[in-house]
């Protein structure tokens, strides 16, 4: 048995099917991963995301400390509420996760995956050296994302006045407390909407009158399809510990300046950048039928070969998509391998769907 | 609990096949199977005039989450192939034992014999 959320009871009495998520028991869909898909992309959907580790680090150096272990930099959090996406990397440029870091009053508040929980606090505490800091797991705390074009006025109308209030006012990548919540307008699925940390014994109620309300409670299948359309990197699938940011399309979470920041992996990505750098992520597009799958070989005529690291089929376009490691040089055609047969796909940048609108 | 209906065969790879009164045999997969794949999204039909053994690869059904081979229940030749899946895949979803795959002409008809009854089947899958 894996571990649950607070809200296990709930997955099961509205009929999800669960899977195995990173040792967590987590719903895959609750009737129809298609659907689920399709009512985020036009209205709203609730994921329980209680399963992701959100850390707070606070002291006197906590920012100093975030400045050595991240690639991003969070002296571009200009005031408390703002929030930015980075990568941590080791000292090879490979990344040991990503992760959401928010700024709050009295220091900052990570929010990383589930699976890589244990990888991250044993890597963090090697590097706490001797800064003035304090990290502390805030596993009591659940979180449910509320995702789609209506989500924000639909939650709005469900709490508090000045919760409402704040869900008004929140701008893309703000987060603020109100109370014994946190709510910030994140997400991971290319739609508007929120990531909401609530105290656990609270969640179930919270949960129970989003659905009461019409909003369709959405599975880790659909979350996964909808990332992959939004061109969203999911840690051990797309990236890893071997592959640096700038061979993943996430160039642009790495703060370069001040030079004078070294920042855990600068050395090694400047190393990589001094030789070139190989490989690219790309997005496929498969116009003929089929599923693109992770781990299929992409052959590049000409250039070389390169690997699909996540596929599936895209409801919203309704063909198969891929996210795919390919070597720099490829242009804007390439061929996969499906069951020994070769197929033509098309080479995009890979963000296929944003904000319910087709990219590609 | 899912749907077996009592008058078909099943294999334990998750087919159902049906014995037509012109002495051919339609497959399609359970509603057990349909439920384990998701939302199905394509199916690779077998080529018409194909000679399977029984448990020989006849096809491919690919949901959002996965590719899952298709077995042939019994040997046989394929006479017809369900041409509709092309355009609605979803039918396996939807109506597992209407939506049937192909058609086979049996070169033993004594090996549906050997498939599993609706009973066989139900226990196998723990039910």
């Amino acid at each position: 048995m894996g571990q649950r959320t607070p809200l296990y009871d709930l997955h099961l009495a509205l009929g999800a099917k669960m899977v195995d998520f990173g040792g967590w028991d987590m719903p895959l869909h609750y009737g129809s991963q298609v659907e689920e898909h399709h009512e985020v992309r036009r209205d709203c959907g609730v994921f329980d995301v209680s399963h992701m580790t959100v850390i707070d680090v606070t002291g006197p150096q906590a920012k100093a400390w975030l400045q050595h272990l991240l690639a991003n930099d969070v002296e571009r959090l200009h005031s408390p509420g703002r929030a930015l996406y980075s990568t941590m990397l080791n000292e090879r440029g490979g990344i040991v996760d990503d992760m959401i870091v928010y700024r709050l009053e009295d220091g900052y508040r990570l929010v990383v995956n589930a699976s890589t929980r244990d990888q991250d606090l044993a890597w963090m505490q090697a590097q706490l050296g001797s800064f003035d800091v304090q990290m502390t797991e805030r596993s009591e705390l659940a979180m449910l994302a509320i995702q789609g074009p209506h989500a924000r006025h639909r939650i709005a109308e469900l709490v508090t006045q000045s919760r409402a209030n704040l869900i008004q006012m929140l701008k893309p990548f703000e987060g603020h407390v109100d109370g014994d919540w946190f709510i910030a307008r994140t997400g991971y699925t290319g739609e508007d909407g929120l990531e909401i940390a609530l105290p656990a014994d609270q969640a179930p109620g919270f949960f129970n009158d989003l659905v009461g309300a019409g909003i369709s409670p959405i599975g880790l299948g659909a979350r996964d399809t909808l990332r992959v359309e939004a061109g969203m990197n999911l840690y051990g699938q797309d990236i890893h510990q071997d592959v640096s940011p700038l061979a993943s399309n996430m160039a642009w979470s790495i703060a370069w300046e001040p030079a004078t920041r070294r920042f855990i992996g600068r050395d090694a990505l400047e190393a990589e950048k001094t030789a070139g750098v190989q490989h690219k992520l790309v997005g496929l597009v498969l116009e003929e039928r089929g599923v693109l799958r992770a781990h299929q070989v992409v052959r590049i005529a000409d250039v070389g070969e390169g690997e699909i690291t996540s596929g599936s089929f895209s409801p919203t376009l309704s063909k198969s998509i891929a996210l795919a490691r390919v070597p720099m040089a490829t242009a804007d055609r390439a061929e996969v391998e499906i069951r020994g047969k070769w197929y033509p796909v098309r080479v995009v940048k890979p963000t296929f769907v944003r904000h319910g609108k087709t990219l590609i | 609990m899912s749907n077996i209906p009592a008058e078909l065969r099943f294999a334990e790879s998750h087919e159902w096949a049906r014995l037509e009164a012109d002495g051919t045999v339609t497959v399609g997969i359970s509603d057990h199977a349909q439920e384990a794949l998701g939302d199905v999204v394509f199916v690779e039909l077998a080529e018409v005039g194909k000679v399977f053994a029984a448990g020989d690869t006849a096809g491919v059904v690919e949901s959002v989450k996965a590719a899952s081979d298709i077995y042939s229940p019994v040997g046989g030749e394929v006479i017809a192939v369900n041409e509709d899946l092309a355009g609605s895949p979803e039918e396996l979803n939807n109506d597992p034992y209407a939506a049937w795959i192909f058609k086979l002409k049996p070169s033993d008809k004594a090996e549906l014999d050997k498939l599993l009854d609706a009973a066989a089947y139900k226990a196998a899958i723990g039910e």
